[in-house]
């Protein structure tokens, strides 16, 4: 990238308006959580996120993140396998409906949640029966989170699949392996890094779902309640330092994301132009 | 004619995808031991029928035998067909070593056997020494040996390659085709291969089979399926060739047939310049050089003969001819078309003189294939 | 360049199960919510669903949603633009770090950027006070929900216009400017045409994205109604109520326009591909 000099002065503005704009709307955010969740010292830092209901949060936000996480990877890696690897009747409709949670509101996917599980459903005297609570309980949480993150795997692992092509693996399927032989081998090598940036995409946005999650949760302290509606909870009780302090451990897993992101970046980016 | 063991047969093979008919009424055999080649250009079908008869499309209609079994509804994996993939999809996650032995894993052959079997291989298409490198750490024409190595591991009965000297640069093209040949020759597995390129068929092949939008339009040998086209595309897709719509214009061509549509070869066309002797000076026409394209040891000349742009060629070696000089051009022969047939006329000139040009014996007697 | 598309058959095992394993939790998760979604939809009464959505605090909702998005999204098309030219134009030392915190949005949770922005932005906070000087007040207003949404949209504009930026070949520009052309109308004339598509899809996915966004948008606008009262907002306050009903129907006109936008995107998108074919 070659730079004349006369361009100095509009590059270097440019550059700072930039710097500039992600300084206050992107860093400043994430220090001031950080400050403001040590203000009152370590100690108090310390007392806040180790409360019961903090910890019971913190657990229940791990578990329904790993929940996703496994779901969202066997969904997307068969997703994936079968969008590019056959064709077939409905497959277009299919990958629209991989996307579409992306395009519904949070607060919409968890109303669309509450009318399928809840108690004007046809579902309910059902799930009732069965003694299964779905609403305003950790399944529903769960389901929800499934929903706002389901595409992510997916939609990072087929453009790789696109890319490389189908000749390898015709090429093992002529010569008798079977399907998981061929997947494990051949494919899988391929998409590794692809599968785990999208597993640190799902973590990320699993972790830090607000909007479907509140709709779905009734807010039962210790019981319900993730990480993201612990902080609403704090912060609406006017209980700042509870309220960034748990912040503040958000902060820091979306720091190590973004470094990871970047990382894994470079390693899709590379297994997809080695071509 | 008589009976034959045909080792592959197709009969009326149908495949389309969409409104594009990919073959139509597609048939033909394949004598055990030959090396077939499927010569068309792009979108004429040949991978197609390449494809179908490995398994990895399914014929709408038709019989697909292999072995004298009818394997149409028999899994790819089990026609004992070797591919080797145009870009050679070989295993980039495996190694040279890997990518031959992968075939052999899955048939549970012993560790032993396999390495046996493998080295032999790697000996075979002589990559000793490579066996550990990653497909992504090979040249071209070293990915190509380890493709071929790979389709042979399981010893196959047919080996079906897919352009395999496309993705390789010309100089390295070259040194693969005799290569190929050899080493086909000496494994002595039937072969059919699919190529756009007419020098790698007629130079590589037993057998040329040209295909043309989905059918079939001619079957012989190298040297039939060039000096005897049987139909209009053949006559102008192989050779250096023109078509002419009223041949009637040329001198020594007035006489015959309709005047009509032939199509001439540059190499049936004779060039003088004007101070040289010529041996048919009656028959010949003058021309202008409207181009003079050096290559290497021939000149590609194109000259302007009533008002037909005619290919020719002359040596390196002969007296240079320069653009714009008039110059003699003897026509010794072209093929006429007429009601789909095609039929070779000699200029006048040389049947005055009872010499024929295609008196070749090895012509008259071929029929070592079958429509 | 072979003829293979539409063949119906594939050598590659593993069609059923993974058919099957894709359309039993895609079912589960996607089809049936949306079932229930449109069977709920379609027992409320038409009557109803009109009066419901066509009350004037439900109707000032969709105006505060539709203005800030639009505003926000506007923003982030300019700024997104800077960001990206920037990032594949010039050499510079921090390069890197800026690249890779322009996703910051999507990895921070928005609750947690809600509460952080709005402490920032309260006429005592850090830049808050700054502003309160000239009387400006960015937290309860609808500058700090436009705020929060130019937050969470940036990372669309950037990564949808950085990539087909990068293919713009400087070879062209260097051959329009061997013609005489100054450098704004090189900008204008050879790299906007080639950009703008992907612009306009980073727009639309920000402005998509910036209308249902709840979780950085409650703590900073104030939730005034009339003023500072978004779509979403409307909707999860009918949930609390348990008026799904009312939920529902105004969730529904939502969905609408989201569609809306996402059609008019898909059709640039299109576009863009038969642009830069096949890439991703």
């Amino acid at each position: 990238m070659k730079e004349k000099n006369d361009r100095g002065v509009f590059k270097w503005l440019l550059i700072g308006f930039c710097a500039l704009f992600l300084l206050v709307m992107l860093i400043l955010p994430l220090l001031y959580v950080v400050i403001t969740s040590l203000r009152d010292g370590w100690n108090a830092f310390w007392v806040a996120v180790s409360d019961d209901y903090a910890v019971k949060a913190i657990l229940l936000t791990l578990k329904t993140t790993v929940i996703a996480v496994v779901v969202n990877t066997i969904f997307g890696v068969f997703a994936a396998w079968l969008i590019t690897k056959y064709t077939f009747k409905g497959k277009k409709l299919i990958s629209t409906l991989i996307d579409l949670p992306l395009t519904i509101s949070p607060i919409i996917a968890g109303l669309i949640y509450v009318l399928t599980f809840g108690r004007q459903s046809f579902l309910y005297d059902y799930l009732e029966q069965w003694g299964i609570e779905i609403i305003f309980a950790v399944p529903g949480i769960v389901l929800a989170t499934i929903f706002v993150t389901f595409p992510f795997i997916a939609r990072e692992i087929i453009p790789v699949l696109t890319a490389t092509g189908n000749d390898e693996e015709e090429a093992a399927a002529l010569m008798g392996a079977g399907g998981f032989r061929i997947f494990f081998e051949i494919t899988f090598p391929h998409i590794k890094w692809a599968l785990l940036y999208g597993i640190v995409l799902c973590t990320a946005r699993a972790m830090g779902e607000f909007g479907a999650v509140s709709v779905l949760s009734g807010h039962l302290r210790g019981l319900t309640n993730t990480m993201p509606l612990y902080i609403e909870l704090m912060y609406q009780a006017f209980d700042f330092t509870g309220a960034f302090a748990m912040s503040s451990i958000l902060v820091i897993m979306a720091v190590v994301i973004l470094i990871l992101r970047n990382i894994l970046e470079h390693r899709v980016n590379s297994s997809t132009g080695q071509k | 004619m008589e009976e034959k063991n045909f080792y592959v047969e197709l009969k009326n093979i149908e495949k389309s995808f969409g409104k594009v008919k990919a073959s139509d009424e597609v048939s033909f055999s394949v004598e055990k031991g030959k090396l077939v080649g499927l010569l068309g250009p792009s979108g004429s079908g040949k991978t197609t029928i390449l494809r179908i008869l490995a398994g990895l499309e399914d014929a709408e209609k038709g019989e697909i035998y292999i072995a004298g079994q009818q394997v149409n509804q028999v899994k790819a994996s089990k026609r004992g067909v070797g591919f080797v993939f145009q870009n050679y999809a070989l295993f980039r996650y495996k190694t040279v070593y890997d990518n031959i032995a992968f075939g052999l894993k899955i048939a549970k052959w012993k560790k032993a056997d396999i390495k046996e079997r493998v080295e032999e291989l790697i000996d075979l298409v002589g990559l000793r020494g490579m066996e550990k490198r990653y497909p992504n750490q090979l040249s071209g024409g070293q990915k190509q040996r380890v493709a071929f190595a790979r389709a042979l591991a399981t010893q196959p009965q047919l080996l079906l390659l897919d352009e395999p000297f496309a993705a390789l640069d010309a100089k390295v093209r070259k040194e693969l085709r005799s290569w190929l040949r050899e080493l086909i020759n000496k494994v002595g597995i039937t072969s059919i291969f699919v190529t756009h390129d007419q020098h790698e068929a007629i130079e590589v092949a037993d057998e040329i089979i040209v295909m043309n939008q989905g059918r079939i339009e001619q079957i012989g040998s190298p040297l039939a399926v060039y000096s005897k086209p049987e139909t209009e595309f053949v006559a102008q897709f192989l050779g250096n060739a023109i078509t002419i719509e009223d041949y009637g214009k040329f001198k020594g061509f007035s006489h015959i047939g309709n005047g009509g549509k032939a199509i001439l070869r540059s190499e049936y066309v004779t060039v003088t310049k004007k101070k040289e002797p010529i041996k048919y000076a009656v028959s010949a026409e003058t021309g202008e050089v409207l181009d003079v394209a050096f290559r290497g040891n021939l000149l590609e000349l194109e000259i302007l003969v009533k008002g037909e742009r005619i290919n020719a060629y002359r040596q390196f070696g002969q007296a240079l001819v320069e653009v714009g000089e008039e110059v003699n051009v003897f026509i010794q022969q072209l093929y006429v078309i007429e009601n789909e047939q095609v039929t070779p006329a000699v200029n006048e000139g040389i049947r005055k003189n009872n010499f024929h040009v295609l008196s070749n014996p090895i012509l008259e007697s071929d029929d070592s294939v079958v429509i | 360049m072979k003829v293979r598309a539409n063949s119906k058959k594939s050598v590659i095992p593993g069609f059923g199960l993974s058919f099957g394993i894709v359309t039993a939790i895609l079912g589960l998760i996607v089809v049936l919510p949306l079932c229930s979604l449109v069977v709920y939809s379609a027992q409320l009464s038409f009557a109803d669903f009109i009066e419901t959505v066509t009350r004037p605090r439900v109707l000032a909702s969709y105006g505060v949603s539709i203005s800030t998005a639009l505003i926000a999204s506007i923003i982030n098309a300019i700024v997104g633009l800077a960001l990206a030219w920037v990032l594949v134009r010039y050499e510079f030392p921090g390069k890197r770090f800026m690249d890779g915190i322009i996703e910051l949005p999507f990895a921070l949770p928005t609750a947690v950027a809600g509460i952080s922005l709005t402490h920032l932005t309260v006429s005592d906070g850090w830049i808050g006070s700054f502003f309160s000087k000239w009387g400006i007040s960015i937290a309860y207003t609808r500058i700090g929900i436009t705020v929060a949404l130019v937050f969470i949209g940036i990372p669309f504009v950037v990564r949808s216009v950085q990539p087909v930026l990068e293919k713009v070949e400087e070879q062209y520009e260097e051959a329009a400017s061997l013609m005489g052309a100054s450098r704004i109308q090189i900008f204008f004339h050879v790299i906007f045409p080639e950009i703008r598509p992907a612009l306009i899809a980073g727009f639309t996915m920000a402005f998509a994205r910036s209308m249902g966004e709840y979780g950085s948008v409650v703590f900073i606008a104030g939730n005034t109604p009339y003023k500072t009262e978004i779509v979403p907002l409307m909707i999860m306050s009918k949930l609390q109520e348990y008026d799904y009903a009312s939920a529902t129907s105004i969730a529904l006109v939502m969905l609408l326009l989201a569609f809306f936008i996402l059609f008019v995107n898909a059709v640039i998108q299109s576009r863009t591909s038969r642009i830069i074919s096949g890439v991703r």
